[in-house]
């Protein structure tokens, strides 16, 4: 019964979603208030709808009700209870409704809010969020029913979740990324009211930018998240693959990234507003692009979903009439914002408009390599697969040039600068970063590029500092006082490009400094790495709630000194009989060291790797301190004001 | 000339100045590192390259996987059940490799025939099968319904 009132509520949601798609519209064309106001509920009640029937598919998961072919294909009974509840979206089915509930959530935010805006922009912004949980609410009921039954011949028992998915990552990585992912749509919204009403000006920028920063904020944390996971879950110690998928979330960070700078101008200065909307849309576009990526099962990828031919489809179409629609609409329209204010080319403008140049051109490279070896098997010229080479020798110069500039503009002012703004901390920098970094790649020996990358991340350390200094030793008050008054959008600007800099140190030195070795060891064995020894020191069996394990333990020392037992694990899970390897790690603020287990080979010897990596850490530290830059710029107090006082 | 015109001719150059370069990088780049899939059979009609990177793949034949007995060096035949190719591979094979399983591998054809990989790919889910080793099976059986 329950599963039938999950599909049952998950149509009526439909009904309401359709109904909050026109409704609102037909009374900003009608000029009608009544109906201009049906928007807020509407959106409530479509919300509800869809958390209940979430909330359905879930008990369905925590009962083992293997009736459901959904729950029979991805949980079994044997599942701790945390991952039975995960493994809800641990399918393209799921993982799908999860999506929806939460562009759901985020619609009913921007109800709640909606009080804030002009009357009649509100409603047309909640009827566009309408077209998009209808688009994605009809892909999920006419293709990818989660409800569907398998009666009266339900199996006993169910298939089980992927091992690889059985793991905290699940828990967590989905419902952050889809956060981000999704967010955008809000963003989308933004920009195809302001087409549609012409309203488009620097109220609405302060409108769109804290959800677009929280968007942000949180694919940031999704993507950190989904690196950190690979890292210690798929047992080769990579954190980023260029693998299809990961492009997939990686490319509406990029033009989001883009979107947030370009909204600042706007917000401003009341330029790039055209640009802004259009990058909104293809930020939007991006992420849909991801969702058709990931489940049409046209790339090769670690993340596919089992290969549907009319999902693609569907989703291709929605695709289309979203941003088919969306770019007519812009071309008819956008003439009416065009902006007519100049600046100079030394003002933040300037350098904004460089941001985003690079950022657009960064974006397309990776578009370009995602999307080649498709277009290259559409023409018919064979299958082909891009590698990772090629993404980081055309991402990598880009980007460091990039981080250079991120440096320098943000000591730029409105309009114009003078040069002498620029000059004199730029100077120190370069010389106190060329030094710093240089002693450092003396000192250990890194070579060119680390010194390159090292001084650009020191260069901007410099910089923001000098930026904050000049901006706080200003005035008569006291040093503490003035920095109290910066506003947190500030802070969340230092704390996001501190992130980029920590990043990038962690993607340098664990590329550089890091020592990885594949070799046969039997117990008692050991070898050394970067200046460690490791001794295999046993193998045993362990039972596992739902598998079984080889066990091993090993000694790592440093100087004879013991530093850490790590416990790297061979398990085979019983539902499926499938082999999963378990890192173990011992992480460290400078390096991680990191034992898998590959296969058992002759006698009772075993392939093993035996990585330090160096600073791998830093990586993922970065990622947080830009989520959390971006939540505090999200939480600024100009935002909090309702607008238009 | 009109400081705004002048502005924007600044702009526009800065812009194409980016542009190419990245076209020119991402050109390169893409003539360095573009992997040709082949299936088996067409690696024993010598339709690909020796010694360039490309990949290969097919189904790993039953009992051909060997192992050295001193180091992680193993070598199997993959198959379009038309015809073989071995491979060979020094280091630690993903957990989802099997005898019966389809494989992916990355690396070089040597003069011998032989090739060497320097990537077995990892596929994360046993029920998945590589779209490029789904084709060579159905082209090789097309070779066959073709010939009678």
């Amino acid at each position: 019964m329950l599963p039938e009132i999950g599909q049952f509520s998950l149509i009526l949601s439909l009904f309401f979603a359709i109904s909050l798609a026109l409704v609102p519209l037909l009374g900003y064309w009608k000029n009608n208030q009544l109906l201009l106001a049906t928007a807020r509920p509407l959106t409530f009640i479509m919300s509800t709808l869809v958390l209940m029937s979430f909330i359905v598919l879930s008990l369905s998961f925590l009962m083992d009700d293997f009736s459901v072919l959904y729950v029979s294909q991805t949980s079994n009974s044997q599942l701790p209870i945390y991952y039975k509840f995960s493994a809800l979206w641990g399918g393209h089915e799921g993982s799908l409704l999860l999506w929806v509930l939460v562009l759901c959530g985020w619609s009913s935010a921007v109800a709640l809010k909606i009080r804030n805006l002009p009357e009649d922009i509100g409603p047309v912004v909640l009827a566009i969020l309408g077209m998009v949980c209808s688009g994605f609410l009809s892909f999920l009921i006419f293709t990818s029913s989660p409800f569907i039954r398998l009666l009266p011949d339900s199996p006993i028992d169910g298939g089980d979740l992927n091992p690889l998915l059985q793991d905290f990552g699940l828990i967590v990585h989905p419902p952050v990324l889809y956060m981000g992912y999704v967010g955008f749509s809000v963003a989308f919204a933004f920009a195809v009211a302001a087409l549609i009403t012409g309203n488009l000006n620097a109220a609405w920028a302060r409108w769109a930018r804290p959800w677009t920063t929280a968007s942000w904020a949180f694919l940031t944390l999704g993507i950190t998240l989904g690196s950190w996971w690979a890292y210690y879950e798929l047992g080769w110690g990579g954190w980023w693959f260029w693998d299809p998928v990961e492009n997939a979330s990686f490319m509406p960070w990029l033009a989001g990234t883009a979107l947030l700078h370009s909204l600042a101008v706007t917000e401003k200065r009341g330029v790039f507003k055209s640009w802004t909307v259009l990058l909104a849309i293809f930020t939007f576009s991006l992420s849909l692009l991801g969702a058709f990526l990931v489940r049409s099962g046209v790339l090769t990828s670690v993340h596919s979903f089992a290969a549907d031919s009319t999902r693609g489809i569907f989703i291709l179409v929605l695709l289309l009439i979203f941003v088919g629609g969306s770019l007519l609409l812009y071309a008819i329209r956008a003439v009416q914002v065009r902006s007519s204010v100049s600046f100079g080319v030394t003002g933040r403008e300037a350098w904004l408009l460089l941001n985003n140049i690079l950022l657009t051109v960064l974006t397309l490279t990776v578009l370009l390599g995602t999307l080649y070896p498709l277009l290259f098997d559409a023409l018919g010229l064979g299958k082909i697969s891009v590698g990772a080479p090629y993404f980081n020798s055309v991402f990598t110069p880009i980007a460091l040039l990039l981080i250079v500039f991120m440096g320098v503009g943000p000591l730029s002012k409105w309009h114009n600068t003078k040069l002498n703004v620029f000059l004199l901390p730029c100077i120190i920098s370069m010389v106190v970063s060329v030094l710093i970094s240089g002693s450092l790649v003396y000192a250990y020996d890194l070579g060119l590029l680390a010194w390159l990358s090292l001084s650009i991340a020191f260069w901007v350390v410099c910089l923001s500092f000098s930026d904050w200094f000049s901006k706080v030793s200003v005035g008569t008050k006291g040093i503490i006082p003035r920095a109290r008054q910066l506003p947190r959008n500030y802070y969340g600007m230092l704390l996001a490009h501190l992130g980029i800099v920590v990043s990038l140190v962690g993607v340098v030195l664990v590329s550089i400094n890091s020592q990885e070795s594949m070799v046969r060891l039997s117990p008692g064995e050991q070898t050394s790495v970067a200046g460690y020894e490791f001794r295999f020191d046993r193998l045993e069996q362990v039972q596992g709630p739902n598998y079984v394990s080889d066990k091993a333990q090993f000694t790592a020392y440093k100087n004879g000194q013991v530093v850490a037992l790590l416990y790297p694990e061979k398990r085979l899970f019983n539902a499926r009989q499938q082999v999963m390897t378990e890192a173990a790690l011992d992480a460290g603020f400078t390096r991680d060291l990191y034992i898998s287990l590959g296969e058992k080979l002759d006698g009772d010897s075993w392939g093993v790797r035996v990585y330090v990596k160096s600073f791998v850490r830093w990586i993922w530290l970065g990622g947080l301190l830009m989520m959390v830059g971006g939540l505090l710029a999200t939480l600024d107090k100009r935002y909090q004001r309702r607008a238009g006082v | 000339m009109h400081p705004v015109r002048k502005k924007r001719l600044f702009v526009i150059m800065i812009i194409a100045i980016i542009l190419s370069t990245a076209i020119g990088l991402v050109m390169y780049a893409l003539q360095q590192n573009i992997n040709l899939f082949y299936s088996p059979s067409q690696i024993a009609l010598g339709e690909a390259p020796r010694n360039a990177s490309i990949r290969a793949g097919g189904m790993v034949v039953k009992d051909s996987v060997k192992r050295h007995s001193e180091n992680l060096s193993v070598s199997f035949d993959v198959t379009d059940f038309q015809h073989k190719v071995t491979i060979n591979y020094r280091g630690i094979l993903p957990d989802l490799f099997r005898e019966g399983q389809g494989v992916v591998a990355q690396g070089k054809l040597n003069d011998e025939g032989v090739f060497e990989a320097s990537q077995v790919l990892a596929k994360h889910d046993e029920k998945y099968m590589p779209p490029e080793v789904t084709e060579a099976l159905k082209n090789a059986n097309g070779i066959v319904k073709k010939r009678p």
